[in-house]
Protein backbone atom coordinates (compact mmCIF):
# COMPACT_ATOMS: atom_id res chain seq x y z
CA UNK A 1 0.00 0.00 0.00
CA UNK A 2 1.98 3.13 -1.72
CA UNK A 3 1.43 6.53 1.20
CA UNK A 4 -0.35 8.94 -0.63
CA UNK A 5 -0.69 11.35 1.42
CA UNK A 6 1.59 14.80 1.38
CA UNK A 7 1.81 17.77 2.95
CA UNK A 8 2.26 21.29 1.25
CA UNK A 9 3.49 23.85 2.93
CA UNK A 10 1.10 23.19 6.01
CA UNK A 11 -1.47 21.77 4.35
CA UNK A 12 -2.32 18.11 4.99
CA UNK A 13 -3.31 16.09 1.68
CA UNK A 14 -4.62 13.03 1.89
CA UNK A 15 -3.64 12.16 -1.88
CA UNK A 16 -1.07 14.99 -3.85
CA UNK A 17 -4.40 15.26 -6.27
CA UNK A 18 -6.12 18.54 -5.91
CA UNK A 19 -8.38 20.67 -8.42
CA UNK A 20 -7.52 23.52 -9.86
CA UNK A 21 -9.21 27.06 -9.34
CA UNK A 22 -12.08 28.32 -12.11
CA UNK A 23 -12.70 24.24 -13.13
CA UNK A 24 -14.40 23.23 -10.08
CA UNK A 25 -16.83 25.60 -8.96
CA UNK A 26 -17.03 25.98 -5.89
CA UNK A 27 -16.48 22.11 -4.96
CA UNK A 28 -19.76 20.94 -5.25
CA UNK A 29 -20.77 21.08 -8.82
CA UNK A 30 -19.26 17.57 -9.85
CA UNK A 31 -20.45 16.16 -6.80
CA UNK A 32 -22.21 13.32 -8.67
CA UNK A 33 -19.52 12.47 -11.28
CA UNK A 34 -16.31 13.04 -8.90
CA UNK A 35 -15.03 10.20 -6.37
CA UNK A 36 -13.67 12.57 -3.45
CA UNK A 37 -11.85 10.56 -1.68
CA UNK A 38 -9.54 10.46 -4.14
CA UNK A 39 -8.75 14.27 -3.83
CA UNK A 40 -5.97 15.76 -1.53
CA UNK A 41 -8.26 19.14 -1.74
CA UNK A 42 -10.11 21.11 -3.67
CA UNK A 43 -9.37 24.94 -4.94
CA UNK A 44 -12.15 26.77 -5.28
CA UNK A 45 -13.00 29.83 -7.92
CA UNK A 46 -10.61 32.76 -7.11
CA UNK A 47 -12.77 34.88 -4.57
CA UNK A 48 -12.95 38.78 -3.98
CA UNK A 49 -14.13 41.08 -1.55
CA UNK A 50 -17.00 42.18 -3.43
CA UNK A 51 -19.43 40.55 -5.62
CA UNK A 52 -18.04 40.44 -9.38
CA UNK A 53 -19.66 40.19 -12.52
CA UNK A 54 -16.99 38.85 -14.60
CA UNK A 55 -16.17 39.48 -18.37
CA UNK A 56 -18.91 39.85 -21.12
CA UNK A 57 -19.59 36.55 -23.50
CA UNK A 58 -18.15 34.57 -24.97
CA UNK A 59 -15.97 33.82 -22.70
CA UNK A 60 -13.79 30.81 -24.06
CA UNK A 61 -12.64 29.09 -27.06
CA UNK A 62 -11.60 25.66 -27.67
CA UNK A 63 -8.45 25.47 -29.28
CA UNK A 64 -6.01 22.47 -30.95
CA UNK A 65 -4.91 21.09 -27.52
CA UNK A 66 -6.04 23.56 -25.47
CA UNK A 67 -8.69 26.04 -23.98
CA UNK A 68 -8.57 30.02 -23.91
CA UNK A 69 -10.70 31.54 -21.31
CA UNK A 70 -11.70 34.95 -20.16
CA UNK A 71 -14.39 34.53 -17.48
CA UNK A 72 -13.29 37.15 -15.57
CA UNK A 73 -13.19 35.66 -12.00
CA UNK A 74 -17.01 36.62 -11.86
CA UNK A 75 -18.11 35.41 -7.96
CA UNK A 76 -20.00 36.34 -5.47
CA UNK A 77 -17.38 37.88 -2.85
CA UNK A 78 -15.52 36.46 0.21
CA UNK A 79 -18.95 37.06 2.48
CA UNK A 80 -21.00 35.42 0.46
CA UNK A 81 -18.49 32.83 -0.28
CA UNK A 82 -17.82 31.95 2.96
CA UNK A 83 -21.76 31.89 4.20
CA UNK A 84 -23.19 30.26 1.81
CA UNK A 85 -20.60 28.35 -0.55
CA UNK A 86 -18.48 27.14 2.32
CA UNK A 87 -21.44 25.22 4.05
CA UNK A 88 -22.67 23.80 1.15
CA UNK A 89 -19.62 21.96 0.17
CA UNK A 90 -19.39 20.48 3.75
CA UNK A 91 -23.21 19.35 3.66
CA UNK A 92 -22.94 18.07 -0.42
CA UNK A 93 -19.59 16.30 -0.36
CA UNK A 94 -19.01 13.01 1.95
CA UNK A 95 -15.75 12.87 3.68
CA UNK A 96 -14.46 16.46 1.52
CA UNK A 97 -11.50 17.21 1.18
CA UNK A 98 -9.83 20.55 2.86
CA UNK A 99 -10.39 24.06 0.71
CA UNK A 100 -8.04 25.78 -1.21
CA UNK A 101 -9.15 29.25 -1.37
CA UNK A 102 -7.89 31.30 -4.84
CA UNK A 103 -8.02 34.80 -3.45
CA UNK A 104 -7.36 37.82 -5.79
CA UNK A 105 -8.16 41.43 -5.42
CA UNK A 106 -7.70 44.81 -7.56
CA UNK A 107 -5.35 46.12 -4.91
CA UNK A 108 -2.75 45.43 -2.13
CA UNK A 109 -5.33 46.08 0.52
CA UNK A 110 -8.35 43.92 -0.79
CA UNK A 111 -5.97 41.00 -1.17
CA UNK A 112 -5.25 41.31 3.02
CA UNK A 113 -8.99 42.06 3.66
CA UNK A 114 -10.29 38.96 1.42
CA UNK A 115 -7.63 37.06 3.56
CA UNK A 116 -8.23 38.23 6.85
CA UNK A 117 -12.52 37.44 6.13
CA UNK A 118 -11.33 33.75 5.42
CA UNK A 119 -9.10 34.01 8.55
CA UNK A 120 -11.15 33.88 12.10
CA UNK A 121 -11.78 36.27 14.04
CA UNK A 122 -9.97 38.18 11.96
CA UNK A 123 -6.27 39.29 10.12
CA UNK A 124 -3.37 37.52 11.96
CA UNK A 125 -5.32 34.28 12.72
CA UNK A 126 -4.68 31.00 12.53
CA UNK A 127 -8.23 29.44 12.47
CA UNK A 128 -10.57 29.92 9.51
CA UNK A 129 -13.60 30.80 8.74
CA UNK A 130 -14.70 27.24 8.80
CA UNK A 131 -13.04 24.00 9.88
CA UNK A 132 -13.31 22.81 5.97
CA UNK A 133 -11.12 25.91 4.46
CA UNK A 134 -7.66 25.00 5.19
CA UNK A 135 -5.03 27.29 2.64
CA UNK A 136 -5.10 30.09 0.59
CA UNK A 137 -3.66 30.62 -2.81
CA UNK A 138 -3.76 33.94 -3.95
CA UNK A 139 -4.38 34.69 -7.76
CA UNK A 140 -1.35 37.57 -8.77
CA UNK A 141 -2.14 37.28 -12.52
CA UNK A 142 -5.55 39.82 -11.87
CA UNK A 143 -4.37 43.64 -12.75
CA UNK A 144 -3.35 46.06 -9.87
CA UNK A 145 -5.89 49.01 -10.53
CA UNK A 146 -3.38 51.37 -8.79
CA UNK A 147 -0.52 50.31 -11.84
CA UNK A 148 -2.57 50.76 -14.49
CA UNK A 149 -3.90 47.37 -14.92
CA UNK A 150 -0.69 45.63 -14.51
CA UNK A 151 -0.49 42.62 -12.99
CA UNK A 152 0.61 42.12 -9.54
CA UNK A 153 3.06 39.19 -10.59
CA UNK A 154 4.80 41.08 -13.21
CA UNK A 155 6.24 43.01 -10.94
CA UNK A 156 8.68 41.61 -8.14
CA UNK A 157 8.53 43.90 -5.89
CA UNK A 158 4.67 44.61 -6.16
CA UNK A 159 4.73 40.58 -5.93
CA UNK A 160 6.77 40.91 -2.41
CA UNK A 161 4.16 43.53 -1.13
CA UNK A 162 1.06 41.76 -1.76
CA UNK A 163 2.22 38.25 -0.80
CA UNK A 164 3.56 40.20 2.65
CA UNK A 165 0.12 42.01 3.49
CA UNK A 166 -1.86 38.78 3.44
CA UNK A 167 0.84 37.04 5.41
CA UNK A 168 0.26 39.20 8.11
CA UNK A 169 -3.56 38.94 7.07
CA UNK A 170 -3.58 35.14 7.84
CA UNK A 171 -1.89 32.16 9.04
CA UNK A 172 -3.29 29.56 7.13
CA UNK A 173 -0.67 27.79 4.72
CA UNK A 174 -0.18 30.77 1.83
CA UNK A 175 0.39 29.66 -1.53
CA UNK A 176 0.93 32.33 -4.64
CA UNK A 177 0.02 31.39 -7.69
CA UNK A 178 2.42 32.07 -10.44
CA UNK A 179 2.24 33.23 -13.94
CA UNK A 180 4.85 30.96 -16.22
CA UNK A 181 5.41 34.24 -18.50
CA UNK A 182 8.23 35.70 -17.34
CA UNK A 183 11.99 35.50 -18.89
CA UNK A 184 13.05 34.70 -15.59
CA UNK A 185 10.83 32.80 -12.38
CA UNK A 186 13.95 33.51 -10.17
CA UNK A 187 13.27 36.87 -8.65
CA UNK A 188 9.41 36.05 -8.26
CA UNK A 189 10.12 33.03 -6.27
CA UNK A 190 12.26 34.98 -4.13
CA UNK A 191 10.18 37.46 -3.48
CA UNK A 192 7.38 34.75 -2.42
CA UNK A 193 9.78 33.20 -0.18
CA UNK A 194 10.74 36.67 1.34
CA UNK A 195 7.28 37.81 2.04
CA UNK A 196 6.42 34.52 3.89
CA UNK A 197 4.48 32.38 1.78
CA UNK A 198 4.33 28.42 2.51
CA UNK A 199 4.22 27.42 -1.27
CA UNK A 200 4.03 27.97 -5.01
CA UNK A 201 1.22 26.83 -7.49
CA UNK A 202 2.78 26.42 -10.73
CA UNK A 203 1.46 27.50 -13.57
CA UNK A 204 -1.38 30.56 -14.08
CA UNK A 205 -2.83 30.46 -17.82
CA UNK A 206 -0.54 31.64 -20.37
CA UNK A 207 -1.85 35.18 -22.07
CA UNK A 208 -3.37 33.94 -25.37
CA UNK A 209 -5.96 35.35 -27.81
CA UNK A 210 -7.78 33.95 -30.52
CA UNK A 211 -9.41 36.23 -33.60
CA UNK A 212 -12.22 35.25 -35.83
CA UNK A 213 -10.65 36.14 -39.33
CA UNK A 214 -14.39 36.07 -40.98
CA UNK A 215 -15.64 39.00 -38.73
CA UNK A 216 -12.36 40.08 -38.23
CA UNK A 217 -12.80 40.69 -34.29
CA UNK A 218 -11.34 38.52 -31.30
CA UNK A 219 -13.45 35.69 -30.42
CA UNK A 220 -13.47 36.13 -26.64
CA UNK A 221 -15.69 38.95 -25.01
CA UNK A 222 -12.51 40.29 -23.51
CA UNK A 223 -10.28 40.06 -26.43
CA UNK A 224 -7.54 38.03 -24.84
CA UNK A 225 -7.43 35.35 -22.29
CA UNK A 226 -5.62 32.37 -21.07
CA UNK A 227 -4.38 29.48 -22.53
CA UNK A 228 -4.87 26.12 -20.23
CA UNK A 229 -4.87 22.12 -21.42
CA UNK A 230 -2.57 19.60 -22.65
CA UNK A 231 -0.80 22.26 -24.58
CA UNK A 232 0.00 24.39 -21.89
CA UNK A 233 1.58 21.31 -19.65
CA UNK A 234 5.49 21.00 -20.89
CA UNK A 235 5.42 24.92 -19.79
CA UNK A 236 4.53 23.78 -16.67
CA UNK A 237 7.05 21.04 -16.53
CA UNK A 238 10.11 23.73 -17.06
CA UNK A 239 8.74 25.78 -14.59
CA UNK A 240 7.97 23.63 -11.64
CA UNK A 241 11.85 22.10 -12.92
CA UNK A 242 13.33 25.81 -12.19
CA UNK A 243 11.75 26.88 -8.77
CA UNK A 244 12.36 23.71 -7.15
CA UNK A 245 15.99 24.16 -8.42
CA UNK A 246 15.70 27.65 -6.65
CA UNK A 247 13.85 27.61 -3.83
CA UNK A 248 12.64 25.68 -1.15
CA UNK A 249 9.26 26.49 -1.07
CA UNK A 250 6.76 23.62 -2.09
CA UNK A 251 4.66 23.54 -4.83
CA UNK A 252 1.38 22.21 -6.03
CA UNK A 253 1.72 22.19 -9.65
CA UNK A 254 -0.96 22.03 -12.57
CA UNK A 255 -0.74 23.05 -16.41
CA UNK A 256 -2.49 20.26 -18.70
CA UNK A 257 -2.54 17.37 -16.00
CA UNK A 258 -5.01 14.67 -18.28
CA UNK A 259 -2.93 11.78 -16.77
CA UNK A 260 -0.78 10.15 -14.07
CA UNK A 261 1.95 10.27 -16.86
CA UNK A 262 1.52 14.03 -16.66
CA UNK A 263 1.47 14.42 -12.89
CA UNK A 264 4.37 12.01 -12.25
CA UNK A 265 6.61 14.41 -14.94
CA UNK A 266 5.80 17.37 -12.63
CA UNK A 267 6.38 15.56 -9.55
CA UNK A 268 9.81 14.38 -10.36
CA UNK A 269 10.34 17.82 -11.84
CA UNK A 270 10.02 19.17 -7.90
CA UNK A 271 6.09 19.22 -7.11
CA UNK A 272 4.98 18.03 -3.99
CA UNK A 273 1.12 17.71 -5.38
CA UNK A 274 -0.30 18.57 -8.61
CA UNK A 275 -3.70 20.15 -9.37
CA UNK A 276 -6.34 19.02 -12.80
CA UNK A 277 -8.07 21.53 -13.75
CA UNK A 278 -9.25 21.75 -17.70
CA UNK A 279 -9.09 18.26 -18.30
CA UNK A 280 -12.19 17.63 -15.75
CA UNK A 281 -14.20 19.52 -17.91
CA UNK A 282 -14.18 16.31 -20.40
CA UNK A 283 -13.86 13.80 -17.90
CA UNK A 284 -15.02 15.18 -14.34
CA UNK A 285 -13.52 12.30 -12.41
CA UNK A 286 -10.09 12.97 -14.52
CA UNK A 287 -8.54 14.08 -10.87
CA UNK A 288 -9.56 10.63 -9.04
CA UNK A 289 -7.91 8.60 -11.91
CA UNK A 290 -5.00 10.64 -12.16
CA UNK A 291 -4.14 9.86 -8.07
CA UNK A 292 -5.14 6.08 -8.52
CA UNK A 293 -2.69 5.96 -11.61
CA UNK A 294 0.30 7.64 -9.34
CA UNK A 295 -0.68 5.04 -6.83
CA UNK A 296 -0.22 2.14 -9.45
CA UNK A 297 3.25 3.99 -10.88
CA UNK A 298 4.98 4.46 -6.96
CA UNK A 299 3.60 0.63 -6.85
CA UNK A 300 5.23 -0.70 -10.21
CA UNK A 301 8.23 1.31 -9.10
CA UNK A 302 8.98 0.73 -5.51
CA UNK A 303 8.22 3.91 -4.24
CA UNK A 304 6.39 3.37 -0.40
CA UNK A 305 5.73 7.11 -0.52
CA UNK A 306 4.28 9.39 -2.92
CA UNK A 307 6.24 12.24 -1.44
CA UNK A 308 9.38 10.10 -2.60
CA UNK A 309 8.86 11.51 -6.44
CA UNK A 310 8.86 15.18 -5.49
CA UNK A 311 12.20 16.05 -7.32
CA UNK A 312 13.33 12.69 -8.31
CA UNK A 313 14.58 12.96 -11.96
CA UNK A 314 17.50 10.37 -12.25
CA UNK A 315 20.71 11.78 -12.09
CA UNK B 1 -28.56 19.18 -10.87
CA UNK B 2 -25.44 17.38 -10.91
CA UNK B 3 -26.00 14.62 -13.58
CA UNK B 4 -24.39 11.24 -13.84
CA UNK B 5 -21.87 10.77 -15.73
CA UNK B 6 -22.53 7.45 -18.10
CA UNK B 7 -21.37 5.30 -19.92
CA UNK B 8 -23.73 4.68 -23.01
CA UNK B 9 -23.88 2.60 -26.19
CA UNK B 10 -25.25 4.10 -29.56
CA UNK B 11 -28.39 2.21 -30.50
CA UNK B 12 -29.10 4.36 -33.79
CA UNK B 13 -27.42 7.19 -35.50
CA UNK B 14 -28.75 8.43 -38.91
CA UNK B 15 -29.54 11.41 -40.88
CA UNK B 16 -32.80 13.47 -39.69
CA UNK B 17 -31.56 15.97 -43.22
CA UNK B 18 -28.70 16.73 -44.58
CA UNK B 19 -26.61 17.75 -41.90
CA UNK B 20 -28.27 17.12 -39.08
CA UNK B 21 -28.83 13.77 -37.10
CA UNK B 22 -30.29 11.83 -34.73
CA UNK B 23 -28.41 9.85 -32.12
CA UNK B 24 -30.37 7.37 -29.86
CA UNK B 25 -28.40 6.31 -26.94
CA UNK B 26 -28.83 3.68 -24.78
CA UNK B 27 -29.03 5.91 -21.46
CA UNK B 28 -31.17 3.93 -18.34
CA UNK B 29 -29.72 6.18 -15.95
CA UNK B 30 -30.66 9.65 -17.71
CA UNK B 31 -33.35 8.45 -19.45
CA UNK B 32 -35.04 7.09 -15.67
CA UNK B 33 -34.83 10.91 -14.75
CA UNK B 34 -34.68 12.93 -17.70
CA UNK B 35 -37.13 16.06 -18.52
CA UNK B 36 -37.70 17.94 -21.23
CA UNK B 37 -35.66 21.11 -22.00
CA UNK B 38 -33.15 19.38 -19.73
CA UNK B 39 -29.60 19.22 -21.18
CA UNK B 40 -26.82 16.32 -21.03
CA UNK B 41 -23.14 16.87 -22.48
CA UNK B 42 -21.56 14.62 -24.65
CA UNK B 43 -17.86 13.18 -24.64
CA UNK B 44 -16.88 12.76 -28.20
CA UNK B 45 -16.22 9.82 -29.11
CA UNK B 46 -12.88 10.17 -31.82
CA UNK B 47 -12.00 13.35 -29.61
CA UNK B 48 -12.00 11.84 -26.03
CA UNK B 49 -8.57 13.21 -25.26
CA UNK B 50 -9.00 16.57 -27.62
CA UNK B 51 -12.07 18.14 -27.22
CA UNK B 52 -13.94 19.40 -24.60
CA UNK B 53 -17.76 17.91 -24.15
CA UNK B 54 -20.49 18.73 -26.70
CA UNK B 55 -24.17 19.81 -24.69
CA UNK B 56 -26.91 18.79 -26.63
CA UNK B 57 -30.88 19.34 -26.26
CA UNK B 58 -32.90 16.07 -25.70
CA UNK B 59 -35.36 15.43 -28.44
CA UNK B 60 -36.52 12.57 -26.56
CA UNK B 61 -35.94 10.17 -23.75
CA UNK B 62 -37.70 7.64 -21.86
CA UNK B 63 -37.76 3.45 -22.01
CA UNK B 64 -34.27 3.52 -21.03
CA UNK B 65 -33.36 5.87 -24.27
CA UNK B 66 -31.91 9.05 -25.00
CA UNK B 67 -32.66 10.78 -28.49
CA UNK B 68 -30.16 13.19 -29.32
CA UNK B 69 -31.19 15.91 -32.85
CA UNK B 70 -27.86 17.65 -33.98
CA UNK B 71 -26.65 20.05 -36.80
CA UNK B 72 -23.01 18.99 -37.89
CA UNK B 73 -21.02 22.36 -37.52
CA UNK B 74 -17.73 21.99 -36.39
CA UNK B 75 -14.95 19.81 -35.52
CA UNK B 76 -16.91 18.13 -32.29
CA UNK B 77 -20.02 17.11 -33.98
CA UNK B 78 -18.02 16.14 -37.45
CA UNK B 79 -16.62 13.75 -35.09
CA UNK B 80 -19.76 13.09 -33.18
CA UNK B 81 -21.47 12.11 -36.60
CA UNK B 82 -18.92 9.42 -37.36
CA UNK B 83 -19.96 7.18 -34.16
CA UNK B 84 -20.65 3.75 -35.40
CA UNK B 85 -23.98 2.18 -33.96
CA UNK B 86 -22.59 -0.02 -31.06
CA UNK B 87 -19.99 2.40 -30.06
CA UNK B 88 -19.43 3.65 -26.50
CA UNK B 89 -20.25 7.49 -25.53
CA UNK B 90 -19.71 9.26 -22.33
CA UNK B 91 -22.67 10.83 -21.61
CA UNK B 92 -23.16 13.43 -18.55
CA UNK B 93 -26.68 14.09 -17.22
CA UNK B 94 -29.43 15.11 -16.96
CA UNK B 95 -28.23 19.14 -16.79
CA UNK B 96 -29.89 22.10 -16.15
CA UNK B 97 -33.40 23.24 -15.77
CA UNK B 98 -36.21 22.30 -18.53
CA UNK B 99 -39.32 23.55 -19.31
CA UNK B 100 -42.49 23.09 -16.99
CA UNK B 101 -44.61 19.74 -17.74
CA UNK B 102 -48.22 21.18 -17.90
CA UNK B 103 -49.23 24.25 -19.97
CA UNK B 104 -51.77 26.78 -18.83
CA UNK B 105 -53.47 27.74 -21.92
CA UNK B 106 -52.52 27.19 -25.40
CA UNK B 107 -49.07 25.46 -25.42
CA UNK B 108 -47.35 27.54 -28.32
CA UNK B 109 -44.02 25.52 -28.97
CA UNK B 110 -41.94 27.45 -31.27
CA UNK B 111 -38.81 26.27 -32.82
CA UNK B 112 -35.86 27.91 -35.08
CA UNK B 113 -34.06 25.01 -36.83
CA UNK B 114 -32.30 22.26 -34.51
CA UNK B 115 -34.46 24.73 -32.00
CA UNK B 116 -36.73 21.94 -32.48
CA UNK B 117 -35.20 19.06 -30.47
CA UNK B 118 -36.30 19.95 -26.80
CA UNK B 119 -40.16 21.11 -28.20
CA UNK B 120 -40.26 17.54 -29.37
CA UNK B 121 -39.95 16.15 -26.28
CA UNK B 122 -41.82 19.06 -24.37
CA UNK B 123 -44.69 18.62 -26.63
CA UNK B 124 -44.67 14.53 -25.56
CA UNK B 125 -44.54 15.94 -21.87
CA UNK B 126 -47.03 17.93 -22.29
CA UNK B 127 -49.30 15.22 -24.16
CA UNK B 128 -49.17 12.85 -21.50
CA UNK B 129 -49.61 15.03 -18.69
CA UNK B 130 -52.60 17.17 -20.35
CA UNK B 131 -56.64 16.61 -19.19
CA UNK B 132 -58.51 15.11 -22.11
CA UNK B 133 -60.13 18.60 -23.44
CA UNK B 134 -56.85 20.32 -22.83
CA UNK B 135 -55.98 22.30 -26.08
CA UNK B 136 -53.16 19.96 -27.78
CA UNK B 137 -49.88 21.90 -28.93
CA UNK B 138 -48.84 23.95 -31.77
CA UNK B 139 -45.99 23.73 -33.06
CA UNK B 140 -44.60 27.07 -35.12
CA UNK B 141 -40.85 25.98 -36.65
CA UNK B 142 -39.06 28.15 -39.30
CA UNK B 143 -35.75 27.43 -41.13
CA UNK B 144 -33.96 29.50 -43.77
CA UNK B 145 -35.08 26.80 -46.39
CA UNK B 146 -36.94 23.58 -46.13
CA UNK B 147 -34.26 21.37 -45.84
CA UNK B 148 -33.62 23.33 -42.26
CA UNK B 149 -36.78 22.00 -41.34
CA UNK B 150 -36.24 18.74 -39.00
CA UNK B 151 -38.59 15.78 -37.49
CA UNK B 152 -42.12 17.68 -38.50
CA UNK B 153 -43.16 14.15 -39.05
CA UNK B 154 -42.45 13.15 -35.53
CA UNK B 155 -44.71 15.97 -34.15
CA UNK B 156 -47.31 15.52 -36.59
CA UNK B 157 -47.45 11.52 -35.25
CA UNK B 158 -47.79 13.26 -31.63
CA UNK B 159 -51.01 14.50 -32.78
CA UNK B 160 -49.68 18.56 -32.64
CA UNK B 161 -50.27 21.18 -35.66
CA UNK B 162 -47.77 22.02 -37.41
CA UNK B 163 -46.96 25.80 -38.76
CA UNK B 164 -44.10 26.57 -41.10
CA UNK B 165 -41.99 29.46 -42.00
CA UNK B 166 -38.72 29.56 -44.17
CA UNK B 167 -36.65 32.58 -45.47
CA UNK B 168 -36.82 31.21 -49.05
CA UNK B 169 -40.29 30.45 -49.53
CA UNK B 170 -39.56 26.56 -50.03
CA UNK B 171 -42.15 25.45 -47.53
CA UNK B 172 -44.66 26.75 -45.73
CA UNK B 173 -45.44 31.03 -45.59
CA UNK B 174 -42.30 32.77 -46.95
CA UNK B 175 -41.09 34.41 -43.84
CA UNK B 176 -40.05 34.11 -40.28
CA UNK B 177 -41.89 31.91 -37.77
CA UNK B 178 -42.73 34.60 -35.60
CA UNK B 179 -45.25 35.82 -39.08
CA UNK B 180 -48.01 32.35 -38.55
CA UNK B 181 -47.06 32.69 -34.36
CA UNK B 182 -48.20 36.21 -34.57
CA UNK B 183 -51.55 35.23 -37.11
CA UNK B 184 -52.15 32.94 -33.95
CA UNK B 185 -52.04 35.17 -31.30
CA UNK B 186 -54.27 37.57 -32.87
CA UNK B 187 -56.51 35.40 -33.07
CA UNK B 188 -56.47 33.80 -29.43
CA UNK B 189 -56.42 37.19 -28.41
CA UNK B 190 -59.64 37.68 -29.92
CA UNK B 191 -61.11 34.49 -28.88
CA UNK B 192 -60.00 35.89 -25.15
CA UNK B 193 -57.75 32.54 -24.75
CA UNK B 194 -54.51 31.85 -22.91
CA UNK B 195 -51.33 30.43 -24.14
CA UNK B 196 -47.96 30.19 -22.86
CA UNK B 197 -45.07 30.33 -25.38
CA UNK B 198 -41.84 27.75 -25.28
CA UNK B 199 -39.09 28.26 -27.84
CA UNK B 200 -35.67 27.46 -28.57
CA UNK B 201 -33.39 28.05 -31.32
CA UNK B 202 -30.81 31.41 -32.14
CA UNK B 203 -31.23 34.14 -30.08
CA UNK B 204 -32.71 36.17 -32.30
CA UNK B 205 -35.72 34.15 -32.22
CA UNK B 206 -35.54 33.88 -28.71
CA UNK B 207 -35.42 37.44 -28.18
CA UNK B 208 -38.82 38.06 -30.38
CA UNK B 209 -40.90 34.95 -28.83
CA UNK B 210 -39.81 36.29 -25.20
CA UNK B 211 -41.15 39.82 -25.57
CA UNK B 212 -44.35 38.18 -27.29
CA UNK B 213 -44.80 37.01 -23.93
CA UNK B 214 -44.18 39.92 -21.51
CA UNK B 215 -46.16 42.31 -24.16
CA UNK B 216 -49.39 39.84 -23.80
CA UNK B 217 -48.52 39.04 -20.00
CA UNK B 218 -48.48 35.42 -20.97
CA UNK B 219 -46.03 33.14 -19.45
CA UNK B 220 -43.07 32.31 -21.85
CA UNK B 221 -40.31 30.30 -21.40
CA UNK B 222 -37.14 30.40 -23.49
CA UNK B 223 -34.35 27.98 -23.74
CA UNK B 224 -31.01 28.88 -24.33
CA UNK B 225 -28.62 27.68 -26.64
CA UNK B 226 -25.10 28.38 -25.51
CA UNK B 227 -21.69 27.03 -26.01
CA UNK B 228 -20.25 25.81 -22.61
CA UNK B 229 -17.51 23.89 -21.01
CA UNK B 230 -18.28 21.95 -17.88
CA UNK B 231 -21.92 21.97 -18.35
CA UNK B 232 -22.44 22.00 -14.33
CA UNK B 233 -21.82 25.36 -13.24
CA UNK B 234 -18.33 24.69 -12.19
CA UNK B 235 -16.21 27.19 -15.16
CA UNK B 236 -19.04 30.19 -15.62
CA UNK B 237 -18.80 30.29 -19.46
CA UNK B 238 -22.26 30.29 -20.27
CA UNK B 239 -23.68 33.06 -19.09
CA UNK B 240 -26.77 35.15 -19.80
CA UNK B 241 -27.71 38.20 -18.39
CA UNK B 242 -30.89 37.48 -15.66
CA UNK B 243 -32.90 39.83 -13.56
CA UNK B 244 -32.46 38.38 -9.80
CA UNK B 245 -35.49 38.05 -7.13
CA UNK B 246 -34.48 42.02 -5.88
CA UNK B 247 -34.99 43.10 -9.28
CA UNK B 248 -30.76 42.61 -9.78
CA UNK B 249 -29.23 41.98 -13.05
CA UNK B 250 -26.55 38.86 -12.71
CA UNK B 251 -25.08 37.09 -15.06
CA UNK B 252 -26.46 33.29 -14.66
CA UNK B 253 -24.98 30.31 -15.87
CA UNK B 254 -27.20 28.75 -18.88
CA UNK B 255 -25.92 25.40 -17.82
CA UNK B 256 -26.93 24.93 -14.03
CA UNK B 257 -29.60 28.34 -13.60
CA UNK B 258 -31.35 27.44 -16.91
CA UNK B 259 -31.10 26.60 -20.13
CA UNK B 260 -34.77 27.50 -19.76
CA UNK B 261 -35.48 30.81 -18.15
CA UNK B 262 -38.59 33.05 -17.97
CA UNK B 263 -39.03 35.37 -20.65
CA UNK B 264 -39.66 37.88 -18.20
CA UNK B 265 -36.61 37.00 -16.01
CA UNK B 266 -33.95 38.06 -19.27
CA UNK B 267 -32.13 41.12 -19.20
CA UNK B 268 -31.68 40.94 -23.29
Amino acid sequence: MVDLSVNVGGLAMRTPVATASGTFGYGTEYAAATDYSKLGAVTVKGVRMEEWPGNPMPRHCEVFGGLVNAIGLQGPGAAAFAQYHVPHYADAVANPPPLIVNVWGGSIDEYAETAAVLSTPGAGSDKSVHPLVAAIEMNVSCPNVKAGGHTFGQDPKILFEVVKAVRAATKLPLFVKLAPNVPDLRPYVAACEEAGADALSLINTIPAMVIDVDTRKPVLGNATGGLSGRCVHPVAVKCVYDAHRFSKLPILAMGGVYDANDAIELMLAGASAVAVGTATFTDPNAAASVCDGIAAYCERNGFASVRELTGALAQ
Amino acid sequence: MAGTNETCRVLEHFDAAPGYRFMVLEAPKIAATVAAGQFVHVRVPGLEKTALRRPFSVFDGGDGKLTLLYKVVGRGTEALRAAPVGCAVEVLGPLGYGFPSTCGGVPLLVGGGYGVAPLHFLAKTLLANAKPDAPKPILFVGGRTAGDLLALDKFRALGVEVRVATNDGSAGVKGFVVDPLDDELIALREQGRKFELFTCGPDGLLRAVAMRATGTGMKGWISMDRHMVCGVGACFACIQKIKGPNGKVFNARCCVNGPVFKAEDIAW
